[in-house]
């Protein structure tokens, strides 16, 4: 699975979905939960984008602020589990 | 299902411990998915070793207890433990991964003193520090593990001292706010009592049932219909941890199906977050036909909520006779209004125009132009009488709208420590909401407020405390800020937007991103609020009021005609 793919979507997601305003200007590294950009509420939402988007089931064990506050934490849970 | 002789919270805990022993009281379900089902001996036997302790300390009767505490059977004891006393208790929320540590601590130390707190109960990492901060304070900092780890009680248990009397203060419930608009919500055994007695009336509560709550103690709906009600009406509850249904709103639908659970309360917010955040593939073979009450309650009810957790979840037996309407409010102890199990939720169709201008909620077409479903909460529970005043205080006739206003059996006893507050509130026995409503036909709709208050996600939130943090912010102009709450429709609440005036001409793209984010950042670590929105805007964009205030509602009319909401 492509990393840049895998972010890009997420990115656009987040954006859209969550942040309303599909041209928010997220970093990768940027804290999104810790920064007071999106609230806790949406990482359940992330997982089930995550599942229709690509296939991955994240459990909800993983679905926490210290392992998805950033896209690239993200990528990682999901490219992880991608195999 | 409480005996009239019933005169106190605990008597019914007593009683069940000493003839029911192995009765099953509740099913705590850990954030790990472990269940631990507890009995009536048990429970009673555990809250015992915190009244025992607390005793030991010094404690006794009247004095006030602060428990600081996640989601825990030690939580839950030490609620119980401090009421077995004859203590006043109060659950304070517990610190999250987005709250500044410092700050929260900080804030126990506040209200231990504006109230006089005599005793904390906390987790032992929390000791040392809260110890500290509370040095120059008489009150005492206790651990479950001073409380546990202790010598192990045989025999009886802990034996309490006496009867209360029925109009003692049992506990506190504390509204939101920081601790400068905090209010301590005294209620007192009898109180309560009446509340459990009404709404199991008007629920037509039996044995049958069962409750199964995922919200946190600190707020009137969990802490009464989540967790003092089942308990003392003696219904099992399944009580589930509020950041783990957060995180995995499902396993309110795994738990409830698994424990045939009957009854459960949520805020508007929580059906939608059902219906956005549990994956289709975990719930497909789940039945929830138990069910026979999801009641929606604490922020303003509405019909798209119903309709979307409706179409998806029937397949799973999600009926429109489950979904309910409660109209609660701390003061009242909980409920002040309850629909008919069973009935369908019910909508009146009213014209916009007529209720902003007119003040009057006139019946149309459903459907037709410029009409709006309110949804109904019901009537007023047995022993509340629900009226709507008018500006002069006198009530009004149906259908037109004016401040609620309640008298009840269960209302507060007053503010704790704050009689010019009660004072405010309490006008010739009735108590003022500063909700806006009406009535038709006995069903309560409720329109708006008169405060300025953002109900977030079932949460309060006051718009004052977010512009002092960000009048704060190097780059902000101070005193010109203003936040308020605007509908959101995929959130199922109020989000909350706020626009600053900065030197917008002056300043480059990154020192704008900087003054966003540090706003952002401080905002959600002293509130845990995230902003739905925030916009820097010139100076000279706020409308003031004459005396040189920001005028709140003119500047959330502005912005709603500017940014085309």
């Amino acid at each position: 699975m492509d990393r840049n793919e895998v972010i890009t979507k997420l990115k656009a997601y987040i954006c859209s979905e969550l942040l309303n305003n599909a041209d928010y200007p997220i970093m990768i590294d940027q804290p999104l939960i810790t920064g007071g950009l999106m609230d806790s509420f949406s990482l359940a939402q992330i997982g089930v984008f995550v599942e229709d988007a690509f296939g991955v089931y994240i459990p909800d064990t993983d679905l926490t602020v210290n392992n998805m506050d950033t896209l690239n934490l993200m990528a990682d849970e999901v490219i992880e589990r991608a195999g | 299902m409480i005996s009239e002789e019933t005169k106190t919270l605990i008597q019914p805990i007593i009683e069940r411990a000493l003839h029911q022993p192995d009765r099953l009281v509740l099913v705590f379900v850990h954030e790990d998915g472990m269940q631990e089902r507890v009995s009536a001996g048990e429970f009673y036997r555990e809250a015992g070793l915190f009244a025992d302790s607390l005793r030991n300390q010094g404690l006794g009767v009247d004095d006030l207890v602060i428990v600081v505490l996640k989601h825990s059977r030690e939580l839950l004891s030490a609620f119980w433990g401090s009421l077995l006393l004859g203590s006043i208790v109060s659950i304070f929320p517990y610190l999250t991964e987005k709250l500044d540590p410092q700050l929260y601590m900080e804030r126990v130390k506040t209200l231990v003193a504006n109230e006089g707190a005599r005793a904390v109960i906390t987790f032992p990492e929390f000791k040392d520090d809260l110890s500290n901060l509370l040095s120059n304070v008489d009150c005492r900092v206790i651990s479950t593990d001073d409380v546990l780890g202790g010598p192990k009680h045989t025999g009886d248990g802990f034996v309490p001292s006496g009867e209360f009397q029925a109009d003692k203060i049992a506990f506190l419930q504390h509204s939101s706010g920081t601790t400068g608009l905090q209010k301590g919500v005294a209620l007192s055994h009898v109180s309560v009592l009446n509340q459990i007695r009404s709404l199991s009336q008007a629920l037509h509560l039996s044995t049958t049932d069962k409750v199964i709550s995922w919200l946190p103690l600190y707020h009137d709906m969990g802490l009464i219909g989540g967790f003092v009600l089942p308990i003392v009406a003696g219904i099992p509850l399944i009580l589930l941890s509020p950041f783990h249904w957060v995180r995995d709103p499902k396993i309110l639908f795994t738990y409830a199906a698994e424990h045939h659970a009957t009854l459960t309360w949520l805020p508007n917010f929580a059906f939608n977050h059902c219906v956005r955040g549990i994956r289709r593939s975990d719930i497909q073979t789940l039945d929830l036909s138990s069910l026979r009450a999801l009641i929606s309650c604490s922020e303003p009810v509405r019909r798209d909520s119903f309709e979307l957790f409706l179409n998806r979840f029937q397949e799973q037996g999600i009926q429109q006779g489950m979904l309910q309407a409660s109209y609660a409010l701390a003061e009242n102890t909980f409920a002040a209004t309850q629909t008919v199990p069973g009935e369908l939720p019910f909508y009146d169709w009213i014209d916009i125009k007529s209720l902003q201008i007119e003040k009057y909620a006139k019946p149309v077409v459903p459907e037709s132009e410029g009409s709006f479903p309110m949804v109904s909460n019901g009537k007023a529970i047995p022993g509340t009488e629900v009226a709507i005043a008018g500006p002069d205080g006198k009530h009004l006739p149906d259908r037109f709208t004016g401040e609620i206003i309640l008298r009840s059996n269960c209302m507060l006893t007053g503010y704790y420590h704050r009689p010019e507050l009660t004072e405010q509130v309490m006008i010739e026995g009735w108590f003022h909401s500063g909700d806006i409503g009406y009535i038709a036909d006995g069903n309560v709709y409720v329109s708006g407020r008169m405060k300025d208050m953002i109900i977030v996600g079932g949460k309060n939130v006051f718009p004052q405390d977010l512009e002092a943090i960000a009048n704060t912010i190097t780059g902000v102009h101070p005193g010109r800020v203003v936040a308020f709450g605007v509908d959101d429709i995929k959130l199922g609440s109020e989000g909350v937007i706020m626009v600053c005036e900065v030197d917008a001409d002056h300043l480059s793209e990154q020192e704008k991103k900087r003054i966003e984010s540090d706003i952002r950042q401080r905002i959600v670590r002293e509130t845990e609020v995230v902003l739905k929105e925030l916009r820097l805007v010139d100076e000279r964009w706020l409308i003031k009021t004459s005396s040189g205030k920001i005028a709140r509602n003119d500047n959330r009319e502005k912005y709603l005609r500017i940014f085309n909401y």
